[in-house]
Formats: C-alpha cells, sequence, structure tokens
C-alpha cells in the first residue's frame, strides 16, 4: 500500500512579479486523507497548490515533502512522489484514452528505457479505478467534459504518486459530473490510500468530501481542520464577505451553508432553519 | 508498423525515379553501368549527378521535416515550420554575408555560420511572438515570422544586389535545390543532421509530456524549460545545416508532420521517424516533378514545395481546431 508522506508549507510567500499573493502561510497537509482548499476568487489557492508541486519558487519560506525541500528535490523524483492535475491541461488533437493515460508514466521512464510490463499494469489499474477501460481506444476531443476530466484523473493515477494535487477538478463539469469526479477520488482515497489535496470552488462539496477543510483569506490560512469546525458562518462572512445560514446537511450530517444575500429571502428565514451544531 | 513499410516503399520507388528521370532521357542500360560506377558516356554522367542529387533531396527532406515536426511540438503551434518561423532565412542571411563580406567559401563553416544564424532568428522570432497579451500564440508565432522572413529576404538581397560576383552563385542556391549537390558536401553536412536528428529523437519523451501543457509536463518531472531548449537546438542544428547546403526550402517541416499525425497520431516516438521518412519522400517527389514539368528547363525544388504547401498553410489556418495543438 501506500506510504504516508508528510507535505507542508513552513512561513511560505509566494507572488507574481509585484504583486504578492500568499505571505507566511503555514499549511500541514493531514497524510492519507482528503484536504480540500477553498477561498475567494484570486485568494491565491491555485498558486499555493502550484509552488506544493513545484511549479513555482517560493519567494520566501518553503514547502516540504517528509522533511525535504520540494524545489530542491529533482524534479522526476518529485513526480514520483507527487502527481498534479492543472485546471485547464492540454489533450494534443486525436490523442487516445491509453496513449494519453500512458504519459503519466513518464517520471517512471529514462530517455533509453522502454515501455515496460509494469507500465502497462499501471496504465491498466488507473483506466480501472477511473472507469474508463471502456473508453480506451477512444480520441479524447471525442468525450463528454465528464469523461475527460476521468481521463485526466487516469493518467495522473498512472503517475502512481503517494499524493495527489488537484487545481479545480470540477469546474466546467455537470454537477452528476462533479459528484462522480469527487466521488472517485474518495474511493482512490480510501482503496489506495492516495493522500489528496485538492482546490475547490464549490465549499459545500468541499466540505461534503474533505477530511480537512483549509480557508484561505489575504494570503493566509485563515481556518483548517475538520470540516464541521471550519465551515462556519463566521469564516464565510470573514473569506467570502458572504453573510449565510450554516445548517446540518440532511443527506451527508455535514455542515450545508446557504448564502444570504438580498433577494429571495423569507423574513423568518434565521428562525425556521435549524442551527448547525457548533 | 504496416504504415511504415508503406512508407518506405514509396520511399524506394521515389529513389528508382529520381535516378532514371530527369530532362535529359537515359536509357536503362546505361542507368546499371553508371550505377556500377562509369561515367564514361554523357548518359552515364548524367546518371552519376542524379545520385548524389538523389541522396541530398532525402537527407534534406527527412531533416527539415523533423525540424518542423520539433518546431511544432516544442512551441505546440501547428503552423511551426522552420521557413514560417523565419529560421531558414535566418541561415541564409547568414551565410550570405559570409560570403559576401569574410569570402567564406569553406563549406564546413558555413554550415556554422548557417546554424548560429538559424538560431537566432528563432529567439529573435520566439521573442517577438511572445509579446503581448497570451503569450506566443500561433498565429502571432507565425505573424511574426512571416514578418521577420520578409525583412531578412530584402537583407538578402541588398547583400547580394551590389556584388555581381557572388549573385549567380548565390541565386540558385536561394530559391532553395539539391540539384548541384556532391557527396563532398553531403559528407560536410552529415554530422550535423546526425546529431540534430538524434537530439530530436531523444526529445520525443519530453515533447510528448510538453504537449500536455507546461503545468502537466513539470507536474510529471519534466524541466520545461531545459526540454524546450535542447529540442530547439536540435530542430535549429537540422534547419540550418539543410539550408547551408540547399538554400532555404520551405513548407516541407510544416505539411509532413501534418501529415504523419492523421497516419500515426500524437505520439512522438513514433512521429518523428514517420516524419523523417515522409519529409525525404515529398523533397524527393518534390524534385523529380520539378525535372519533369518544365522540360527541358528545370524547377527548383523550393518553389515546387511551395506550390504543395501555400494551399495546405491556408488549409491549417482556417480549420478550426488550429490552436488546438
Amino acid at each position: 500500500m501506500t506510504t504516508e508522506h508528510l507535505l507542508k508549507a513552513e512561513n511560505l510567500s509566494l507572488g507574481y512579479k509585484e504583486r504578492t499573493v500568499i505571505e507566511g502561510l503555514e499549511l500541514t497537509v493531514t497524510p492519507g486523507k482528503v484536504t480540500a482548499i477553498v477561498g475567494a476568487n484570486a485568494c491565491g489557492k491555485s498558486t499555493l497548490l502550484r509552488s506544493m508541486s513545484r511549479l513555482l519558487s517560493p519567494r520566501k519560506g518553503q514547502v516540504l515533502l517528509d522533511g525535504k525541500e520540494v524545489h530542491k528535490t529533482a524534479a522526476k523524483e518529485l513526480a514520483r512522489t507527487l502527481g498534479l492535475l492543472p485546471q485547464s491541461p492540454i489533450a494534443p488533437e486525436g490523442i487516445t484514452v491509453t496513449d494519453l493515460v500512458g504519459r503519466g508514466r513518464h517520471p517512471h521512464q529514462g530517455v533509453f528505457s522502454r515501455w515496460s510490463a509494469q507500465d502497462d499494469a499501471a496504465v491498466a489499474s488507473a483506466l480501472e479505478a477511473t472507469h474508463t477501460v471502456e473508453l480506451a481506444d477512444r480520441a479524447v476531443d471525442e468525450l463528454s467534459g465528464g469523461q475527460r476530466q476521468r481521463v485526466w484523473i487516469a493518467m495522473a493515477l498512472a503517475q502512481e504518486t503517494d499524493l495527489l494535487l488537484l487545481d479545480e477538478p470540477t469546474t466546467f463539469l455537470d454537477v452528476q459530473h462533479q459528484v462522480e469526479v469527487l466521488d472517485l477520488l474518495t474511493d482512490l482515497n480510501r482503496s489506495r490510500g492516495t493522500t489528496v489535496v485538492m482546490v475547490l470552488h464549490d465549499l459545500n462539496l468541499a466540505a461534503r468530501y474533505c477530511d480537512q477543510l483549509i480557508a484561505i483569506a489575504d494570503g493566509k490560512v485563515h481556518a483548517a481542520g475538520d470540516p464541521a469546525d471550519v465551515l462556519t458562518e463566521d469564516m464565510v462572512r470573514a473569506v467570502f464577505g458572504l453573510d449565510s445560514k450554516v445548517i446540518t446537511d440532511p443527506t451527508s450530517g455535514g455542515p450545508l451553508m446557504l448564502p444570504i444575500g438580498r433577494h429571495h429571502m423569507v423574513a423568518s428565514a434565521a428562525g425556521e432553519l435549524p442551527e448547525h451544531r457548533s | 508498423m504496416a504504415w511504415f513499410l508503406v512508407c518506405l516503399g514509396i520511399l524506394a520507388l521515389l529513389v528508382v525515379a529520381s535516378i532514371a528521370i530527369g530532362t535529359r532521357t537515359v536509357p536503362v542500360s546505361s542507368i546499371l553501368s553508371a550505377l556500377g560506377g562509369s561515367d564514361e558516356t554523357l548518359d552515364e554522367a548524367v546518371i552519376q549527378v542524379r545520385i548524389p542529387r538523389t541522396v541530398l533531396a532525402i537527407i534534406a527532406g527527412a531533416a527539415l521535416a523533423v525540424s518542423g515536426a520539433v518546431f511544432q511540438g516544442v512551441t505546440r503551434n501547428p503552423l511551426a515550420d522552420p521557413g514560417i518561423l523565419g529560421i531558414n532565412m535566418g541561415a541564409s542571411l547568414a551565410v550570405v554575408i559570409g560570403l559576401a563580406y569574410f569570402g567564406m567559401s569553406n563549406p564546413n563553416s558555413q554550415i556554422w555560420v548557417a546554424i548560429s544564424g538559424a538560431a537566432l532568428s528563432a529567439i529573435f522570432v520566439y521573442a517577438v511572438g511572445s509579446l503581448g497579451r497570451g503569450g506566443p500564440t500561433p498565429l502571432k508565432l507565425a505573424l511574426a515570422g512571416a514578418a521577420t522572413s520578409a525583412a531578412l529576404i530584402s537583407f538578402v538581397t541588398a547583400v547580394i544586389l551590389p556584388r555581381g560576383d557572388i549573385a549567380e552563385n548565390v541565386q540558385s542556391w536561394q530559391i532553395g535545390g539539391v540539384g548541384g549537390a556532391t557527396f563532398e558536401r553531403i559528407w560536410q553536412m552529415l554530422p550535423f543532421i546526425g546529431v540534430g536528428l538524434a537530439i530530436c529523437f531523444l526529445s520525443a519523451k519530453s515533447l510528448n509530456s510538453l504537449a500536455l501543457g507546461d503545468d502537466v509536463a513539470a507536474g510529471l518531472g519534466e524541466k520545461v524549460a531545459v526540454a524546450r531548449g535542447m529540442a530547439s537546438l536540435g530542430a535549429v542544428m537540422l534547419a540550418g545545416a539543410a539550408t547551408a547546403i540547399c538554400g532555404p526550402i520551405g513548407f516541407v517541416g510544416l505539411v509532413v508532420p501534418h501529415l504523419c499525425r492523421l497516419l500515426v497520431g500524437p505520439d512522438h516516438r513514433w512521429l518523428l521517424p514517420f516524419t523523417a521518412l515522409t519529409g525525404a519522400s515529398l523533397l524527393l517527389a518534390a524534385d523529380v516533378v520539378g525535372r519533369i514539368i518544365a522540360r527541358p528547363a528545370e524547377i527548383e525544388v523550393g518553389i515546387v514545395t511551395a506550390f504543395i504547401g501555400a494551399p495546405f498553410f491556408i488549409y491549417i489556418v482556417r480549420r478550426q481546431k488550429v490552436r488546438a495543438l
């Protein structure tokens, strides 16, 4: 089974040109669990994910994987432990599902090494885990959005990393495909022990599907921990600048955030909704 | 695999055609005796000229096509081609300047100069094409390349015009042709082509990762900038060396990789060898056609490829998925 790895950020500062996005951030990803990172647009959650996967060098501080700085780790070595699925990956025209998933084997191959039985096994198991076996010979450009996202996750799985970082894996998907992708990631976490870290913009889905919820605001971690403790009316106000009601989700038993806007509100809304345990 | 044999078969047929067909009709008996090494009769001597010409067309075609495929992979740009990106013209200008001002007629130094010129114009076009919003988009790169090419062509003309002594020498070379091939020159370019091809083929896996976008490639452990630079170096060497010997031949690097992608898909480990084979066939075919259609004169191969390539270029630009490489 997978070994557990400790991924943490220490006093991390990140930015582009003059703009500082993250400043003095401290964060520890719980090993073997599903972590969701939420925050307002442009709060730096994607930037944080890029830095944790070595794509962006920190201005100050460091990202540590098992005590070793990721930015000083060899690219291929890191890529065998930590995989990344960015927000808008590009599928070359005409590429088949099998070919795309096979490219996830890159960090396990040298310049001269040939495709091995182990590579075949990894691709087969990735296709199976993502229920894309029947799509294997199809061209990726013919697939629906949900199918395509499953194929990209399969590629990341073929990389066989113990940690998987995903940047908004549910964007542009219909709600049923959002749930499908998040169910799939939960399956992977439970069956393979893969540590999953994902940036999500849907607070309620994030709270339902993660073990550790991290809310980012002002370049720092505003709150981190069990979703029931983190997703509160105060947090939503502080992080998103939004008034809301947090109740108990009747389907999952976890917290459910209902936004309060200026319209379509019943006068007694506050009183009639069941209060969430706090 | 079957396609590989088909392409090899086509190339073999074209080799036969290239040796047998020309502006002068030569009987089979003379062809055979010439292949045996004899060059006593005029017919046999004609064949002796066609042999290195055929070899050069194969090498240059393969080099230009692979160079185009690698540039398309490195820039993720379906319009990339050493001709369109202004790289061949950069090599040309460097060679012409060397000829005109430094009396440089040694082919070996010409190749070095051509590769340097190719590299400089590649860097320049990429820098110009990356300016502004959205970075180096396919269209911006193609426009920067076309503009640079046009400017370089006028520089070449400006250098040659006042120099009657080298004009004749340069003119036929400048159109792009394989007619003046000798085995001596082929030997001189061979090491550069060999190293260039080796670098390109060894970059195949990196190109496969780069095709998925820079972030995915980096996530797969690819050193994106290093991989780009390395593959570009190989492609520049191929384009520069081919241009030094044959002059600027356009469109082979554009057309061939697209055709091959239709046949074998986007995996560069397959695509690059196929591209080499098909590029050799295309240039050889273009050369044979150029010898036939204007008898008793010849049309240089660079003009024939432009006739094939220009409509293809328009087709690619008009296709909807132009941004989706």
